[in-house]
């Protein structure tokens, strides 16, 4: 245990203790649900449900049943990709990156933020997945041999590395959250009561015991897995902006895109995260741990993030004007100026202009604003993939090609069937999983709680 | 010849301090530590009860540099050897100019061996798969105590229980005893 200063905020609020952790922890697997648990988890799986019928009529009929026409051949299946794609990029960011930054707090946080990435990752997967058009041929993405010769992918497309990038995004990400988990399940293992529970979570514990060799082993294969992940959510998302970087489509043809499309990542992602823990934190009642200091830090984040984004925006605009190529210049004109200029001006208000509010201390440590902003970026960064995709592919280099895009009623559906999918998880996950790291907040409790602060403190005066 | 008893003892205890305490003083005086049991690491607990440095970090360097080695030879033999394709006036006529279309998916595969290598690698030797034992001997070390386990013989038993004693143990219990036969020493072997 190493001593930390007084004048840091506590992390754990309250008087606890290693027992009281634990019992915190467990009280949503234990307890009986609320019955908001059950109305949420009810809508959530009808939403489900109703995207399980759009995608078994887009499989049936084919993809002439999306909004999608001959020019805009990518709009409503790819914005939903790298959305969810984006937001699964904050869960990553918060238990690696922040973990090489030894912040501790990160512990209270990444055991739902982690869920939340492979949920959001598994909505992502239903849309490249379908948007091939025949998704029964899509085991043709990886490079097996197959019936038609020795016919290869083609190594030097990003949409082939985004398969790689993906999938090894979507596994090392499951692993990192499971490896985290066991401890966990070998506490809730040994408290519960309940026959089929103790049987239930000791399976899921795969036997931990907690040995010192083990814990030494668990420590060193955390540090490696975020040592890992970490330059591994940067490429993902920076693949994810190949695919439209590489291509000679004015509006897409940047160099900016990587950094700008990791940064609206995180951004988009951090604000899931606070839409999800907000909740989280008021149904369970772990204020103590999700404390409003949390919350402000990742505000910060958030004013970060977004700002970068904001000058992102800008940067394309200037650089569109400086490079005096009319076809660049006339994507972003009519981006702000078009037929879907209403998006273009959402995507700006909703990203450049609302998360500048969070520099206010009020706003930034009030749980309401800060649960309506989280939303309204969330929308904001779905209107950022929009706009990028539709409106530039309405108006690309022939005037024939010209076309407008209306979402079918179908492309809706699966969306909403996605949100429904994330959200049925999620609730799931935070009823029967433990949504706190417990271990790794026990490791700090001596230097961050309050309580034991506080003793601390009147020791040394 | 004689056969020596062995004894099974738990010193458990309720922070982490007085059990770093008790470890740092068993050691002093002799006593080996067979395993520390607790809800959460402990740092700096590896170097007062002995262990040696762990592994893992190792193998996943080795298991990445398996999978670059992996995503090398695949991408020479589809792209370069097999199938050499000219697109969009690139031709793929030799590995080393097409590198740098080549760097995203080494770097994928890398981090992929590298990461599930080291994740199976850490579960098989801890063995933590589905259906095993719980492998803590008091299922309160996974909650809010700490246990030091001693497999230690007759002569040393009263001397741990002292230490532990002195470190403020909550509880000390006696897990029963084995015999086992012992080796011969060289001093037992002169005799």
């Amino acid at each position: 245990m190493h001593a930390e200063s007084e004048i840091r905020i506590p992390l754990i609020l309250g008087n606890k203790t290693y027992r009281q952790i634990s019992d915190d922890i467990i009280a949503p697997i234990e307890g009986k649900a609320a019955k908001t648990w059950y109305i949420l988890t009810t809508i959530s799986a009808v939403c489900f449900l109703w995207g399980i019928g759009c995608l078994a009529y887009t499989i049936g009929v084919g993809i002439g049943s999306w909004g999608s026409n001959n020019g805009v051949d990518w709009a409503w299946d790819i914005t939903n990709f790298v959305w969810w794609i984006g937001i699964g990029h904050a869960g990553t960011l918060i238990s690696a990156v922040l973990l090489l930054f030894r912040q501790k707090w990160r512990m209270a946080i990444n055991r739902s933020a982690e869920a939340m990435t492979i949920f959001a990752v598994l909505c992502a997967a239903i849309f490249v997945t379908l948007h091939t058009g025949r998704p029964w041929l899509d085991y043709m993405l990886f490079p097996l041999p197959n019936q038609f010769g020795s016919l290869w992918p083609n190594f030097n497309s990003p949409l082939l590395w985004d398969v790689f990038a993906v999938t090894t995004y979507a596994t090392v990400s499951i692993v990192f959250w499971y490896i985290g988990l066991i401890p966990d399940f070998g506490m809730i293992r040994d408290r519960v009561i309940k026959p089929w529970q103790k049987k239930f979570y000791g399976l899921l514990s795969f036997g931990w015991g907690g040995s010192a060799r083990h814990w030494s082993r668990f420590e060193e294969v955390s540090l490696v897995l975020a040592g890992l992940s970490t330059p591994l959510v940067f490429s993902v998302h920076s693949i994810v902006s190949f695919d439209f970087a590489t291509s000679v489509v004015p509006g897409w043809h940047t160099t900016i895109f990587p950094p700008y499309f990791v940064s609206g990542a995180v951004f988009s992602g951090f604000a899931m995260v606070l839409t999800l823990m907000l909740v989280v934190r008021k149904v369970y009642k772990l204020e103590s741990y999700l404390t409003i200091k949390h919350i402000e830090y990742m505000n910060i984040v958030i004013i970060v993030t977004g700002s970068i984004v904001g000058v992102a925006y800008l940067t394309e605009l200037f650089v569109a004007w400086y490079s005096g190529v009319e076809w660049e210049q006339y994507a972003f004109l009519n981006r702000a100026t078009g037929p879907l200029a209403w998006s273009y001006w959402a995507m700006m208000t909703c990203n450049v202009i609302s998360p500048q509010l969070f520099w206010f201390k009020k706003i930034r440590t009030s749980v309401v604003a800060t649960f309506i902003l989280s939303i309204v970026v969330n929308i904001g960064m779905w209107f950022e993939r929009f706009v990028i995709i539709v409106p530039t592919l309405c108006r690309t280099y022939l005037p024939s090609t010209w076309n407008t895009y209306t979402p079918s009623f179908i492309d809706i559906g699966i969306f909403v069937g996605t949100i429904g999918m994330f959200s049925t998880f999620f609730l799931l996950f935070s009823r029967y999983f433990p949504v706190i790291a417990q271990a790794e907040l026990k490791t700090i409790l001596k230097s961050s709680g309050e309580a034991q602060k506080k003793a601390a403190a009147s020791h040394h005066h | 010849m004689r056969k020596t008893t062995k004894h099974i003892i738990h010193g458990v205890f309720g922070d982490e301090e007085p059990l770093m305490e008790a470890c740092k003083k068993l050691r002093a005086q002799g006593i080996r530590i067979k395993d520390v049991y607790s809800p959460m690491p402990i740092h700096g607990l590896d170097n007062l009860i002995g262990l040696p440095r762990t592994w893992m970090a190792i193998t996943a360097f080795i298991y990445g540099l398996t999978g670059l080695g992996l995503a090398t030879l695949m991408m020479w033999y589809m792209m370069i050897h097999d199938w050499p394709n000219d697109i969009g006036g690139k031709p793929n006529w030799a590995y080393f100019y097409n590198i740098p279309a080549f760097i995203p998916i080494s770097f994928e595969s890398t981090v992929f061996c590298a990461a599930h290598g080291m994740a199976l690698t850490y579960l098989l030797r801890c063995w933590l798969v589905p259906g095993a034992k719980a492998k803590n001997p008091d299922p309160r070390t996974t909650d809010d105590k700490f246990l030091i386990l001693l497999d230690i013989a007759d002569h040393q038993v009263a001397q741990a229980e002292a230490v532990l004693k002195a470190c403020h143990a909550e509880e000390i219990n006696h897990k029963g005893t084995y015999e086992v036969e012992p080796k011969y020493t060289l001093e037992e072997s002169y005799q």
